[in-house]
């Protein structure tokens, strides 16, 4: 799988973080697995060390699973005047996450981020590649609900 | 729900011009409207230098936050005789409450590389890249499909136009980091690397991108150059300013009616920004202040309503305009917990590398958090708001890159405007 990914890509370590953002997204639980960070490695023959540093620099990239959906909210000074805060405290309460950020199903993970720069529709979450604002109790609930009937 | 641009564009005079109106996955429209011939205009009938005389003549002044005259920094690494020279397009796009470049790459991405082609040609540069955010999904997808489009027409790739003008362009993608907007820091992830910012100088329009001659611009600043050229600098003089030429992409954020993004020629006033674009304060509330510029902005009071909204006369007042960000704030907002929030932000953002700035941006979000959680436990009081005077001023003296130097500003001018009777309020009972 690494392989048909990197491939793609001429082995030069410019393209570092393209590789690694595939194989994240073809990963179900959008994280990057030991084997792969291996396989990259030497695919641009660079360290492993190499690929771990650039991996924990970078927020987006996860070295433990995620959800299915991966719900991140904007905590950036835009949203967090429009409540950005109360976002979290709901999805927290409907997704009864408590310590953990991610569902017992494994089917939502829940992470913060800074400026999605839809700031106009503030506040604001991403759900995997989908953007969503103007955000109020309802539409989460809605949001939610949509999704996890489409996974039945 | 895809974003729609159009929802907020409501003008457009040179970089929004196009935005809501051409369907940007189609190269035929954007050349229906005039699309590329300010770029076969410089390649056809100007010699390069005749480029670069053009956008010195425009005032034009870096987009991206520092203002630097674009045609000066071009001139600087014209001359130098490089095999590789490089075009780095900015699109990293990080400063909370800043969604400009957004906009522009998702609603009229060709002009982004008529932009970059113009840039290349003058500087004699080989190839370019555009550095996008990682969550930028749909400008990356648009882009990427423009690019194609554009090398099958022939304005990308070897002999373009069959002139001896070569040129190539790449995407390259970002990996959640504000500091990768750093220029040394986005040629340092551009490389596929950690984005730790390199002291400067050299500066990168010298030695960049793998050492070699790179200028970096941001995406608003390279949208303007099709339109200096195809009408040349004293049109674009027309709009603004005399030391702030041509328009401006503002962001009307937080308690206003209609919050959204506008492009205007530059001089506005911040009274204009908010009462007639953003149709007023929300509920009708008093304004409290502004915070102009995103987080390493600066606050802004009603004091400077009438002023113009330009790096001049905002500098004037020790404020800043940085990407343009403008988040209105109404009476009753908590400032103490604004600040947490943008002191964590900083401490999260900081790259470590230097002592300063992740030693300073620790203590900074300590401090804030003392300040404004469980007050009957933590007693602060006011010293601890000069302690964090101090050492964002230590820091700012400091710091290897600009993030460290930030956190003086919007800390300095929020204690000017308000922090400081707020604390008040809440400590000292
Ligand atoms: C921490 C930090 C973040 C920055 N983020 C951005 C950014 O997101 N986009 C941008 O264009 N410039 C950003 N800049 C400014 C760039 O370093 C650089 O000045 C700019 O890209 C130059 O382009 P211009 O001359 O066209 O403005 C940032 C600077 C710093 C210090
Ligand atoms: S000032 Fe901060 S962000 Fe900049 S190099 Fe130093 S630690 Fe990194
Ligand atoms: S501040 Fe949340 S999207 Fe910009």
């Amino acid at each position: 799988m690494y392989k048909n990914i990197c491939k793609n890509f001429e082995p030069k370590r410019d393209n570092l973080l393209l590789i690694l953002h595939e194989i994240q997204d073809s990963h179900p639980q959008q994280y990057i697995t030991k084997n792969a960070m291996k396989y990259v490695a030497e695919y641009l023959k660079i360290s492993i060390a190499q690929v771990k540093g650039v991996i924990s620099f970078y927020t987006m990239f996860s070295t433990t699973p995620r959800g299915k959906y991966l719900i991140r909210v904007c905590n950036s000074t835009a949203c967090f005047i429009k409540g950005s805060d109360n976002v979290l405290e709901i999805l927290n309460n409907i997704l009864d996450l408590e310590k953990e950020s991610i569902t017992e199903d494994n089917l939502f993970s829940l992470e913060t981020c800074s400026c999605l720069g839809v700031c106009g529709n503030a506040p604001v979450m991403m759900i995997n590649k989908e953007v969503y604002g103007n955000l109020n109790e309802k539409k989460i609930k809605k949001i939610i609900s949509d999704l996890k009937r489409g996974n039945k | 729900m895809r974003q729609n641009s159009k929802a907020f564009n409501r003008h457009g005079i040179i970089t929004l011009k196009n935005v809501g109106k051409i369907n940007p996955e189609s190269i035929e429209d954007f050349i229906a409207h005039d699309g590329y011939i300010a770029f076969e205009k410089a390649l056809f009938d100007m010699n390069e230098d005749e480029v670069i005389d053009e956008v010195k003549d425009s005032g034009l002044r870096g987009r991206g936050g520092a203002g630097f005259p674009t045609g000066l920094k071009w001139s600087f690494t014209a001359p130098l005789k490089v095999k590789d020279k490089f075009i780095i397009c900015n699109a990293d796009e990080g400063e909370p409450g800043t969604c400009k470049d957004r906009l522009i790459m998702e609603g009229d991405p060709h002009k982004l590389i008529e932009g970059i082609l113009i840039a290349g040609y003058a500087v004699r540069a080989n190839k370019g890249y555009i550095y996008i955010r990682g969550e930028y999904y749909l400008s990356i997808e648009r882009l990427g499909k423009a690019i194609k489009d554009a090398y099958k027409h022939g304005y990308l790739g070897q002999k373009i136009l069959e002139t001896n003008f070569s040129f190539d362009l790449e995407i390259k993608v970002g990996g959640g980091a504000y500091v990768c907007g750093e220029e040394t820091s986005l040629i340092e992830s551009l490389e596929g690397k950690r984005g730790l910012p390199r002291f400067k100088p050299p500066f990168p329009g010298i030695a960049g991108l793998w050492q070699k001659p790179s200028v970096v611009n941001n995406v608003e600043t390279l949208c303007n150059i099709p339109d200096i050229i195809s009408k040349g600098g004293e049109w674009f003089r027309s709009f603004g300013t005399k030391k702030s030429t041509g328009t401006k992409i503002f962001m009307i954020l937080g308690n206003v009616k209609n919050p959204g993004i506008i492009e205007l020629p530059q001089g506005v006033t911040l009274r204009e920004l908010i009462y007639e674009h953003g149709g007023g304060m929300e509920d009708d509330k008093e304004l409290k202040c502004t915070l102009v510029g995103g987080a390493a902005g600066c606050f802004v009071g009603p004091d400077l309503l009438d002023i113009p909204m330009t790096i001049e006369s905002l500098s004037e007042h020790g404020a800043a305009l940085g990407s343009g960000s403008i988040l209105v704030l109404k009476e009753g907002t908590n400032l103490i917990a604004l600040m947490k929030n943008l002191m964590h932000f900083f401490k999260h953002e900081s790259c470590g590398q230097c002592t300063p700035c992740r030693y300073g941006t620790e203590k900074l979000y300590r401090l804030i958090c003392k300040i404004s959680d469980d007050i009957a436990r933590n007693k602060p009081d006011v010293n601890d708001l000069n302690e964090m005077l101090e050492t964002a001023k230590m820091m700012q003296k400091t710091s290897l890159c600009a993030l460290g130097q930030s956190p003086l500003m919007p800390l300095e001018s929020a204690m000017k405007y308000c922090v400081i009777d707020e604390f008040k309020k809440r400590v000292i009972k």
